[in-house]
């Protein structure tokens, strides 16, 4: 294999890993913790908040935006890994 | 000053400001008309698809629902952020790369297929439609209620104002007004939330009162919310009550709905680089968390306070705003026990529900209805959609708040509104004309075209918020679940296979939506009364059976794809090179 080939490869093996492991915690997140898990983690209570129903309502809306924030430093030190950096 | 008054000039000021940005931005190109140049700063897309996406379902009518759903609300709130993470994982850097100015125009060029690129017309033109009724109505609403005009005036004011900045300013013209009302629509919703939270809690961020004791007892707000609610027969606040795979394929159809909306990815097209287009998808989100985050909150007060004003207190003694809604026909109440007393239960008031108002009074004034009381002890009919517009009255707050929750309901459905149009424009002057019918015509034509296209789709809107048809609410399933079904599983695999072919996203797209569509059509309008889990397949409802169908998607097209032949050589470039950002140097 060329070297354009192997950097292709690897520069996309890379990519897919890093949105696999965001994606897997986007679902924990939500559709674990909010739904699977809710009546288990209903038990604990932080403040005001059955900790199921914080995770449904507002915690999970919380690790959305923080996740996207993760994709987006790790896709730049990745391009800049790669050289494809747009800057 | 009167509210009357002060809404004149606060909603006057908001349509100058639009109208200004919207001289100032006017697209001279197609590439301005579809997609701003691709010059659109990565923080200004943010604002401007979250008020793109940010709907007057999203300001007026979700908080109130959640409300009275409690914890089933969570679908909502999760359903409609959580599509954000799928978009900018899975979509929008790839799309942004590849370039061009619509959803059709990837479908059609990476499945090198007219037909592909038809059905994704098809299916965005009906999504859009689907979704700006909605808004048209809301416009109407919004106007009829807070500035005393008809509802039909109020389509046609709203009208007359998309059209001068969608038609003349086209993308361009609608991403600069739209930062504007985000700005306008997200202050607006803050300000009576965190006034209400301080008046019951005592704590100034909404997000935080909501888990905090409430001022005038020692308990929490949510533990009394639970109480009082049992106390009248309700299920708690924080429990359950439909099924969890119910609850489960409902988030993740819309989720996975929203990530498949036209009019949401297409705002990826207008940042310069892919870099551009990760960052801004998280500015949106971030900008959409805000008032998702806040919304959950206004929810808890907004029913804890009603049932404390309203429940066992003589109708003689209720607040103004309370007889004020009552009069434009969104409360009822019903003496059952005829004591004069309001008495708050579970269940409908009424039979068939929603009150129709004779023109007659009762003896304590009240106004009478025409149904039939049911068997319960409730007496109180009351619309779902006043839980965010009468709480500021609800919390006694100054009249400039109340002029504002207007201004900022009419900013999120104009925004909105101006979104779809702008899609639908562009799928019939692009993706219909250009690309499919009359290659021929000029840039000049063409941009014409999508002017007229533009002008037409917002007179067919206005018509629909006029008369609207009475199946808007029960095709808001649709939308979503079409989305989830159609355009997200043939964009996904576009980008992640690279052996999908013509054959197996057509067919996957077909089947998808043909399930689909079949599902939601069959429950809503063919047999409504067999609505209810025991008929659904997995006990699964029509809002989320999108999921099913996107499984189907993926399934059909992997199998057809894997027995015909695969994809000409030229497609495994264009995917090589939206796979990779900047310019391909290897």
């Amino acid at each position: 294999m060329n070297k354009e080939k192997i950097n292709k490869y690897s520069y996309w093996k890379a990519n897919l890993k890093i949105v696999s492991i965001l994606l897997s915690i986007w679902f924990i997140s939500s559709f674990g913790a909010g739904i699977i898990f809710s009546d288990f983690l209903d038990k604990i209570k932080i403040g005001g908040f059955e900790l199921g129903f914080w995770f449904a309502q507002q915690g999970s809306i919380i690790i959305f935006v923080l996740l996207i924030v993760i994709y987006c430093f790790l896709m730049n030190r990745l391009d800049k890994k790669f050289e494809v950096s747009e800057d | 000053m009167d509210v009357q008054l002060l809404t004149y000039i606060i909603v006057g000021a908001a349509f100058a400001l639009y109208i200004a940005i919207a001289l100032w931005s006017r697209a001279s190109s197609t590439g301005e008309f579809y997609v701003a140049g691709g010059g659109v700063h990565p923080i200004a897309n943010g604002m401007a698809t979250a008020a793109d996406w940010m709907s007057a379902a999203s300001f007026i009518s979700m908080a109130g629902i959640i409300s009275f759903m409690g914890r089933d609300g969570s679908v909502y709130l999760m359903g409609w952020t959580g599509g954000y993470v799928l978009l900018a994982l899975l979509l929008a850097p790839y799309l942004r790369k590849f370039g061009k100015f619509t959803v059709p125009d990837f479908i059609g060029d990476r499945y090198y297929s007219n037909i592909a690129r038809l059905v994704a017309v098809i299916c965005l033109i009906f999504i859009s439609f689907t979704y700006i009724a909605g808004q048209m109505r809301g416009v109407g609403i919004v106007f009829s209620r807070f500035l005393e005009v008809d509802i039909n005036t109020g389509v046609i004011i709203g009208m007359a104002i998309v059209f001068i900045y969608a038609v003349l300013g086209g993308m361009k013209g609608i991403t600069y007004t739209q930062v504007a009302q985000y700005c306008v629509l997200i202050f607006a919703y803050m300000v009576p939330a965190i006034f209400i939270s301080i008046l019951m809690t005592g704590n100034p961020i909404p997000q935080l009162g909501f888990g905090s004791k409430l001022l005038t007892e020692d308990i929490y707000l949510l533990d009394k919310l639970n109480l009082v609610l049992n106390d009248i027969g309700f299920n708690s606040y924080t429990d359950f009550s439909k099924s969890k795979i119910d609850i489960f394929c409902i988030t993740a159809a819309l989720m996975i709905g929203t990530a498949g909306l036209p009019h949401v990815i297409v705002r990826f097209f207008t940042v310069p680089r892919v870099k551009d287009a990760r960052t801004s998808a998280g500015w949106a989100l971030l900008f959409i968390a805000i008032l998702y985050l806040t919304a959950p909150a206004v929810s808890s007060f907004a029913r804890l306070n009603f049932i404390n004003t309203v429940d066992n207190t003589a109708y003689t003694d209720t607040p103004n705003w309370f007889k004020n809604w009552e009069d434009i026909g969104l409360i009822s109440w019903t003496d059952k026990n005829k004591d004069g007393i309001i008495q708050y239960r579970s269940g409908n008031a009424l039979e068939k529900n929603k009150p129709q108002f004779t023109s007659e009074r009762g003896q304590y004034n009240q106004r009478l209805v025409l149904n039939n009381p049911t068997s319960n002890t409730n007496e109180i009919y009351i619309d779902r959609d006043i839980m965010v517009l009468a709480n500021p009255e609800i919390a006694k707050l100054p009249n400039w708040v109340i002029a504002l929750v207007a201004a900022g309901a009419l900013a999120a459905a104009l925004s909105t509104a101006a979104g779809l149009l702008l899609v639908i424009s562009s799928a019939v002057s692009h993706d219909l004309m250009k690309k499919t019918l009359k290659p021929s015509i000029t840039e000049k034509q063409e941009l014409l075209l999508a002017r007229l296209s533009a002008a037409t789709a917002i007179i067919i809107a206005g018509i629909f918020g006029i008369y609207p048809p009475a199946f808007v609410a029960q095709v808001v399933a649709f939308a979503f679940g079409l989305a989830a079904a159609s355009i997200f599983p043939a964009i996904v695999m576009g980008i992640f296979s690279k052996r999908m072919n013509q054959y197996g996203a057509i067919s996957g797209m077909l089947s998808g939506l043909i399930f689909t569509a079949t599902y939601i059509v069959f429950f809503k309008f063919i047999s409504p009364e067999y609505n209810t889990s025991e008929y659904w397949l997995f006990g699964i409802s029509p809002e989320g059976i999108g999921v099913i169908g996107m499984a189907i998607n993926f399934l059909v097209a992997i199998i057809i794809s894997s027995i015909t032949k695969p994809p000409p050589i030229e497609v495994y470039e264009i995917v090589d090179n939206i796979r990779m950002p900047g310019e391909n140097k290897w």
